[in-house]
């Protein structure tokens, strides 16, 4: 079991390293293979050309390619110093650069910004897999019946609404019509009430589309499962129902799951901006949108560098928790 | 054999009134229907048997017999966990031991299950769950019919692993399945089957999956086991090998009805059904002179929704036409006494079907 | 049946436009000759994917499929016989050896190379289901080889399909129906009718009936025995099922943990075993006769399971689970070697033969274990029967070193213990060798342990104590005079020097 975690942290901090290898290669490489000028980009339209220089200095673009990919790399885990002339900036570590649109550093926003989106992404995946597995059991359990038929038209549709209808939806309902909850974000320093408050709707919005996949998907594998022979020999060992159900069977159906929820982690960012967006959250939704049409490449590689890392340590920590649940992974 | 007519006769009506059987297992009359869209599937039809402790039953039978069907019905294996509204109907009695199963509450026949009656699987890797060590499967096993505490259960599941012959059974109760061969996981199984010292023993093709040295080892071990604990044991299989190895009274069941049924010897030695004598053409044997050809069967097994009217195995039968008046295509034949303890269900006289035996069948196997 | 061969030819034009290989082998004439073949599935780990050991999948094996002739494969999972399958038909790259069709080397041969070939070798399948693609019809699978081999045969594929149809016992009307729709031994026919299509020489039937019923078996081995004596065909059956095996061969390969242990006449091999453990694998084989139920005892019950094929024993792989072990059987791989006409045996101890290792008598501690699980009658049985052999060889062969051989094997075997080499010597008679020389060498048979440790470490443990099980009713004569156990710890004087006797 140790060997297997070491080996699991080994092969995540080589892909975190290629990764940032990656990222730098989009960010800096490909506009310069494009031609278009990154200097120019952080300077302004109408800049003079020794304000341009300058900048290209700065930033060190003029360098060999091995040197900037080690001064970005080093700038991420040391820090780095930018130097033109006398003009001499320290970016302490973690350095992800400064934003071309406000010029500020990106990593405090970061620091700011992303603990909202974790909250929401968080607060979300434990809604859904709570709400979605159950509803999934309840399914295969019941096929066939009313309440099966009801359940998944419901999780069809939380699969199809997008997630500005549903959360608008939710909104005019729950906080302008019925009133009970108040739209507006607090943050958790403030008042956890308040923060919560703040929190339920969009929580539910984007859960409400992984619930729905993951009630599929639970009752599909939970009625594989129900078909195999171990769970006959359960009860021909003459064990209670529930407790077939609950223990042989939820531990099979649960490894499918994890699979798609360390993938889904990733894929949530999407989800997530729209959610912030209709919700008004500050998290990083409305930033990287932002970052996105102003072509602010620092703060666009913050984010991305920033979620690849949360999917990696999720990811391992599915993997950690696939082994606990399935011996046989720890051998392969 | 008027007995039996009686019985089926009675179909559907409560079945509670026919006295309890002296019998330490008997089956009356059992009928496991399952409904799908493209009709009723009638996977066992009918069938009845006894089985006394401590003797041998063997199930023979080609795929969709109703062989399995008949032991997880005794089991009581397709009404547990059936989900959705497609339920199987049984119908019939099923008496273990004085008590009738079908009509007795479900939870006390759970509470049979795995300690009165236990079954061994076809394949054990796949009837072992993959996410618990052998040990946790054996000790969950004891604990469920017996209170006590976890240790006393895994000591248990060690002297258990042990008796079914698993080397350093200590260390091996924490292996998982997929760390065992299969030979071993099926002594896993049958350990765990008989943790509880089950009265009946129910082992369903438990030497299919496995290779013919193990095969071997395994059979020898349940019919050791069998010594020890005095248990009843009705073995399914579509090997005749394999029951003539084990079973005392044999079972032939084709289309989900029985239609040949007695002491082993007999079945063996004077067969009164054309499908026991295809089955028995039908094998090679190592036993014998090589033969120059077998003799099969003609045609396939019948669908379970659609039984070929009167006898179910005339399509296939090469004597179909020796009874007079098409009676095996309109008449379904019933189980007559055809020997001591020896039942066959054939339209054909006794004395047309020990001729053809022993002067055409007999001689060339 | 040449004749047959030729006149097949000549009804099916594929066959005659197409011979541009070779010339048609006479019956008798090998037509396939495999030398050394290996195939070693690596193993991977890491993030490198560094090999780390192989699967020996197939390890070194020799042997020779002549025209006209059905040579069955035999052995328990695990044993390479599949994996020799698909090497001999090439769906599978050797990983070192030779196969040789009518004298061409097609062992390395590539996709193009093969393709005048796959005319002539054709595979069916275990499992008539996944075989068969569910979305064709029944005539395009079967006239899937023409398309594939550009052939036209004459009177158009359709034409021909539906004869091949007939020819395997299904309809020809059914040309348009699809697998599902069919029961697993139709789907079976459907699948030798596409085999038969292009009229091969060879045909490798990988396990054809072990997926059907037993009363569909029977049809199926009865067609593919129709086929070969009307078609002229040659058959390699892989199967695990021995009764099957022996119906349907004319010599038969038994193969063990990546080799074959025994290759034989059918008759030969049934009648008089040479290898232990053939002997071991027919004597499992339950007979379907109740009155067998009582002489369980003939039974030679084999402890513990196959070896890993990723670390196969030292010298003979079954020496592990052979109940007459020597020393010799750990160290040194016996040969391949015909003993006796049409019997071919790698073996240093055979059954029902002379000794090919008498010097070697110290049976190994695994092998003591071994024994008790096989009966008295089993020994006894084939201690007689060794001395019969024992007795024919003295009578033909002058040569006094053959024959004490032949008298230490048969005493060895009656007594299931081992014997020093002085008692050769002493011995005259054949069968007479009684238990109590036995006892009397009990303190040099138990002076292997060294070998013995090296043994069980290769049979992953598992098979260590699996003795258990043997029989205390059958096992109660033979435990008495074994106080191996004990006196094993005994700090063995000297290993017996392997005494050559020529």
């Amino acid at each position: 079991m140790l060997a297997y975690l070491i080996r699991r942290l080994f092969a995540a901090a080589v892909m975190l390293v290629v990764i940032i290898l990656v990222v730098f290669c989009i960010f800096f490489l490909v506009p310069k293979w494009a031609g278009v000028d990154i200097a120019l980009n952080f300077v302004g339209k109408q800049a003079d050309p020794a304000a341009v220089e300058g900048v290209r200095e700065k930033l060190g673009l003029g360098d060999p390619v091995l040197v900037q990919a080690w001064e970005f790399f080093k700038g991420i885990f040391a820090g780095r110093t930018y130097a033109a002339g006398g003009d001499v900036t320290q970016c302490a570590a973690p350095c992800f650069g400064y934003s071309f649109k406000t010029e500020q550093s990106v990593w405090p926003v970061l620091t700011e910004r992303f603990p909202v989106t974790l909250a929401l992404a968080l607060g979300a995946a434990v809604l859904w897999l709570i709400f979605g597995v159950a509803a999934g059991v309840l399914s295969a359990l019941k096929r066939g019946t009313l309440w099966d038929r009801g359940a998944m038209v419901v999780a069809l549709a939380g699969v199809s609404l997008p997630i500005y209808f549903t959360g608008l939806l939710s909104l005019a309902i729950f906080s302008y019509g019925l009133g009970w909850i108040d739209g507006e974000f607090v943050p958790l320093e403030d008042s956890f009430s308040g923060w919560f408050g703040g929190m339920i709707l969009p929580w539910i919005t984007l859960a409400f589309l992984y619930a729905a996949m993951y009630a599929r998907i639970t009752r599909a594998t939970m009625l594989e499962i129900l078909g195999e022979d171990y769970i006959r020999t359960a009860r021909a060992k003459g064990l209670k129902e529930q407790v077939v159900i609950s223990k042989h069977a939820m531990r099979s159906t649960l490894t499918p799951l994890l699979t798609m929820l360390g993938m889904d982690l990733g894929a949530l960012m999407g989800g997530a901006i729209l959610t912030e967006t209709t919700f008004s959250l500050p998290g990083l939704g409305q930033k990287v949108l932002d970052a996105i049409q102003n072509h602010d490449l620092p703060f666009i590689l913050g984010v991305v560098l920033i979620t690849s890392l949360a999917v990696l340590i999720a990811n391992l920590v599915v993997d950690v928790l696939y082994a606990v649940i399935d011996p046989r992974v720890r051998l392969a | 054999m008027t007995e039996l007519s009686k019985s089926g006769a009675a179909v559907g009506e409560p079945t509670a009134t026919s006295p309890a059987p002296t019998a330490f297992l008997e089956v009356r009359d059992l009928k496991v229907h399952f409904p799908t869209d493209d009709g009723l599937v009638k996977s066992v039809d009918g069938l009845s048997f006894q089985l006394e402790k401590g003797k041998t039953l063997g199930i023979v039978g080609e795929s969709g017999s109703g062989k399995s069907v008949t032991s997880l019905g005794i089991m009581g294996l397709h009404t547990a966990g059936q989900y959705g509204k497609r339920k199987a109907q049984i119908s019939g009695e099923i008496w273990l031991d004085g008590t009738e199963l079908l009509s007795a509450d479900p939870d006390h026949v759970r509470k049979l299950r795995g300690r009165e009656m236990a079954m061994i699987f076809q394949d054990p890797l796949s009837a072992l769950h993959p996410y618990y060590t052998i040990g946790q499967q054996i000790v969950e096993a004891y604990r469920i019919h017996h209170k006590v505490d976890k240790k006393t259960a895994k000591r248990r599941a060690v002297e258990m692993l042990d008796r079914v012959g698993i080397p350093q059974p200590d260390k091996r109760v924490d292996s998982y399945p997929h760390e065992f061969s299969g030979g071993m996981r099926q002594r896993a199984m049958i350990a765990m089957s008989l943790v509880n010292n089950p009265e009946l023993l129910i082992a369903d093709e438990p030497t299919t999956a496995l290779d013919v040295t193990v095969q071997a080892q395994i059979l020898d071990l349940i019919r050791d086991l069998q010594k020890e604990f005095g248990s009843a044991v009705i073995i399914i299989t579509h090997d005749l090998g394999v029951v003539a190895e084990l079973a005392d009274d044999l079972l032939v069941m084709y289309g989900g009805r029985c239609v040949e049924r007695g002491p082993a010897e007999k079945v063996f030695y004077e067969p009164r059904h054309p499908y026991t004598w295809g089955l028995l053409g039908s094998m090679p044997r190592l036993d014998r002179d090589q033969q120059e050809r077998l003799i099969p069967v003609k045609g396939s097994p019948p669908s379970l929704i659609n039984l070929p009217s009167g006898c179910a195995f005339n399509p296939r039968c090469p004597y179909a036409d020796v009874p007079k008046d098409d009676v095996t295509r309109t008449v379904r034949p019933e189980l007559t006494e055809v020997g001591s303890k020896h039942w066959a269900a054939c339209h054909m006289s006794q004395e047309q079907r020990e001729r053809i035996w022993t002067e055409e069948i007999a001689p060339k196997l | 049946m040449s004749d047959q061969a030729e006149d097949k030819a000549v009804t099916i034009p594929a066959q005659t436009s197409g011979t541009t290989l070779t010339k048609d082998a006479a019956p008798g004439d090998t037509l396939l000759k495999v030398t050394g073949l290996q195939k070693h599935f690596p193993i991977k780990k890491g993030l490198l994917q560094r090999q780390v050991g192989a699967v020996r999948a197939v390890d070194g094996i020799d042997f020779e499929v002549r025209a006209g002739e059905t040579l069955g494969v035999v052995g328990e999972s695990g044993c390479g016989k599949s994996t020799m399958g698909r090497l001999i038909t090439r769906l599978l790259e050797p990983t070192a050896g030779k196969v040789e069709f009518q004298g061409k080397d097609i062992t390395h041969l590539g996709v193009g190379g093969m393709r005048p070939l796959r005319r002539d070798v054709q595979m069916i399948f275990q499992d008539p289901y996944s075989s068969l693609n569910p979305r064709h019809t029944i005539g395009t699978i079967v006239s899937a080889p023409f398309k594939l081999q550009g052939v036209e045969p004459e009177g158009g594929v359709k034409k021909e399909v539906q004869r091949l149809l007939s020819v395997v016992g299904l309809n020809p009307e059914h040309y348009n129906r699809y697998p599902h729709e069919f029961s697993g031994g139709q789907r079976q026919r459907i699948g030798i009718a596409r085999a038969l299509a292009l009229n091969p020489k060879l045909v490798v039937a990988d396990e054809p009936v072990s997926a059907l019923d037993v009363s569909i078996q029977a049809q199926v081995v009865n067609l593919l025995d129709d086929l070969q004596s009307e078609l002229g065909l040659t058959y390699v059956i892989i199967a695990h099922d021995l009764s099957v095996v022996r119906h349907v061969s004319d010599r038969i390969a038994v193969m063990y943990l990546g080799k074959i242990m025994e290759l034989a006449d059918r008759d030969l091999l049934y009648k008089s075993p040479m290898h232990p453990y053939t002997k071991a694998l027919m004597s499992a084989v339950p007979i379907p006769d109740p009155a067998r139920k009582a002489a369980k005892s003939e039974r030679i019950l084999l402890k513990g399971d196959v070896p890993s094929p990723i670390a196969p024993p030292s010298g003979c792989r079954f020496h592990t689970r052979c109940w007459k072990a020597t020393q010799i059987c750990a160290t040194t791989e016996p040969p391949l070697k015909e003993l006796r006409p049409g019997q071919q045996v790698a073996c240093h101890h055979p059954e029902n033969f002379e000794d090919q290792a008498p010097q070697d008598v110290v049976l190994l501690s695994a092998a003591k274990e071994a024994a008790e699980l096989v009966s008295e009658e089993a020994l006894a049985e084939s201690a007689a029967t060794s001395a019969a052999v024992a007795a024919e060889v003295e009578g033909t062969e002058a040569g006094s070193a053959e024959t004490k051989s032949a008298e230490t094997k048969s005493a060895e075997t009656e007594s299931a213990e081992t014997e020093s080499a002085e008692t050769k010597s002493a011995k005259a008679g054949s069968a007479e060798a009684e238990s109590t020389e036995s006892e009397s060498t009990e303190s040099e048979s138990t002076e292997s342990e060294s070998t013995e440790s090296e043994s069980t470490e290769a049979a992953e443990g598992e098979t260590e104590g699996e003795a258990a099980e043997g029989e205390a009713a059958e096992g109660a004569a033979s435990d008495g005079d074994q106080p191996s156990a004990g006196s094993g710890d005994e700090p063995a004087a000297e290993e017996e020097p392997p005494a050559k006797g020529k």
